[in-house]
């Protein structure tokens, strides 16, 4: 852990980045939570959430990403610790703190029986604000669900029950979203769709805090990802820098001849041999490679000239860096 | 204040009621009718009038009571434990709302419903029956406690409640046979002394006595019992609610 803590630091983190720092949407500082059960879901967590980015939190399962969120929302208790919503206390100054948030739970839950339109005109009122039907249009319509406004929930199909989740989450005009798992069990077109809107309303400034089990969201969707495991939070950082710094390239070059070793002119290089010495890799770190101002990496242009040099002829060859399941997967089992 | 959310959880709840009209309204009306049919007619012209009233009248304000003990625990209990089972409460418990203002929503829609509930029972048996109110007021107040107060009981037994069984448990082993018991259908000058002493140990007599006092000013135990009674089991229930909230039982872990 220890090693990792400046890492984790996200405050120095945007001290770096921006100078001056402006003030966090959210602060959590040392929340911890343990349950009668004696379970300990979160031990000591600090962490802060910019004002208007897309945060995705990672974790497997049990890894108390529901239980922060559910603290943050005022739906759990926390054991210590302090929870700031946009500077306001959410225990001490909880109306406050919770206007400003919406919450999309994990679970599809839902009054069967309301109309979408009613249950989302009730979630408004819910949350103390005046009657406006305009907004509710919006909402309704930018989620593709004023055709169905006076459908019961009942008949609708598992995704667009989350839309009307999402509808209800932001019927009272919240300024930070919580999305729990927000695209689980939804097929793939309508993930597309949900990753639009969730764009759309990070363009209107909204601040936007997700959890996911799918990497690919993450990836295709966060500014910053912080890893959460066995109720800490392992590391937050933001994405391109995390894919940089951990992301592993590897260089596959399919020879035209196999080979039975590795030649000795090259044996300083990385390399190994695949496929009956047909195949050959070169692993290396993206972050380490020092890179001329096309991009391009030194090393890998010299490497390729050795190659040539040594009278190995290869017929293709393709790169690819690893994903942020690979990053995430590495993380989660060097410490377990 | 967050007013709208309490409007906003009221008029959800009486809308409920709206859609399942015929087991919130109907139901209950026809129960009670049939209660006239074999009680005030078929039994009750066997029975001599008690205490200068027919016996037909005598049992509208158990009746009543009945009723609005029985609907005030369900209302209340299924309001709050439905979207504990569905799941939906986490956005009433996420909403910038007070814990009373979440009571002030549930349980004055339950009491609504069953004093509407109450009011049309009355109105039902007055076409069997002839019904002067001596005491409209207390009758009123009465009423409005009582309903109060049992949708607070089956609001705590909501929470508490972690299965459909649970829920039922409390109305049907207590609820209803100290109704039954509570002189809803009898003076408990009817019964032999022993089990007068034993009745005056069951709450709801003094319910019933002091409800049926408003109506004809005749009563089994003193009004001033009778409301102090009401007054004990608002107190209790209150107290309960708000160790609830101060804890977090069951609602916020």
């Amino acid at each position: 852990m220890s090693q990792q803590t400046p890492a984790i630091s996200p405050s120095s983190a945007s001290q770096t980045a921006q100078g001056t720092e402006p003030s966090p949407v959210i602060a959590v500082s040392a929340l911890a939570k343990r349950y009668d059960s004696g379970f300990e879901a979160l031990k000591r967590i600090d962490l802060d959430i910019r004002r208007g980015e897309i945060f995705a939190l990672l974790g497997p399962n049990g890894a108390g990403k529901t239980t922060l969120i559910s603290i943050i929302c005022g739906l759990v208790n926390a054991t210590a610790g302090k929870v700031l919503v946009d500077g306001h206390d959410n225990v001490t100054d909880y109306r406050a703190a919770r206007a400003k948030i919406g919450l999309v739970p994990q679970e599809l839950t839902s009054d069967a029986f309301e109309t979408v339109w009613n249950t989302v005109r009730f979630s408004r009122g819910l949350f103390g604000k005046r009657p406006d039907n305009s907004h509710i249009e919006r909402v309704l319509k930018s989620l593709s669900l004023w055709e169905k406004r006076s459908n019961k929930l009942i008949q609708l199909s598992g995704g667009m029950k989350r839309r009307v989740l999402i509808a209800k989450a932001l019927a009272h005009e919240p300024q930070i979203l919580f999305l729990d798992e927000p695209t689980a069990g939804v097929d793939v077109e309508l993930r597309r769709d949900m990753w639009e809107v969730v764009r759309e309303l990070r363009a209107s400034g909204v601040t936007i805090i997700l959890t996911t089990h799918y990497i690919e969201e993450a990836e295709e969707m966060a500014d910053r990802i912080g890893v959460i495991n066995r109720g800490e939070i392992v590391l937050v950082k933001e994405k391109r820098e995390l894919m940089r710094q951990l992301g592993r390239k590897q260089l596959t070059l399919h020879l035209q001849k196999p080979l039975a070793s590795v030649p000795p002119a090259l044996s300083h290089y990385p390399l190994t041999l695949a496929e009956d010495g047909s195949v050959l890799i070169y692993t290396y770190d993206a972050a380490s490679e020092p890179a001329t101002d096309s991009g391009e990496h030194v090393s890998i242009s010299k490497l390729l000239n050795d190659i040539e040099d040594a009278g190995i002829r290869f017929k293709d060859l393709h790169t690819e860096q690893s994903s942020l399941e690979d990053i995430f997967v590495n993380l989660v089992r060097e410490r377990q | 204040m967050n007013l709208r959310a309490v409007t906003s959880i009221y008029q959800f709840e009486m809308a409920r009621a709206g859609r399942t009209l015929l087991q919130s309204l109907v139901s209950p009306v026809l129960s009670t009718s049939l209660y006239f049919v074999v009680f005030g007619a078929a039994i009750g012209s066997r029975i001599q009038e008690v205490e200068g009233v027919s016996y037909g009248a005598f049992i509208v304000p158990g009746l009543i009571m009945l009723m609005l003990l029985t609907q005030s625990v369900s209302n209340a209990s299924f309001g709050i434990f439905f979207p504990k089972f569905t799941g939906t409460i986490y956005e009433v418990m996420s909403a910038p709302i007070s814990y009373l203002e979440i009571v002030l929503g549930y349980v004055g829609a339950a009491a609504s419903k069953s004093i509407i509930l109450g009011l049309i029972i009355l109105g039902t048996s007055t076409f069997f029956v002839d019904l002067h109110i001596q005491h409209p007021f207390m009758m009123v107040l009465f009423l409005v406690l009582t309903a109060v107060t049992f949708s607070l009981l089956g609001f705590i037994i909501g929470i508490w409640a972690d299965g459909f069984e649970k829920l039922q448990l409390v109305p049907l082993l207590v609820i209803t046979p100290l109704t039954f018991l509570g002189g809803s259908f009898y003076s408990i000058d009817m019964l032999p002394p022993f089990w007068q002493a034993v009745t005056l140990a069951n709450p709801v007599v003094y319910l019933v006595s002091g409800f049926r006092w408003s109506f004809f000013g005749i009563s089994d135990v003193s009004v001033i019992a009778s409301l102090l009674m009401v007054a004990v089991f608002l107190a209790v229930s209150l107290a309960v609610v708000s160790w609830i909230f101060r804890t977090g039982f069951r609602l916020r872990p």
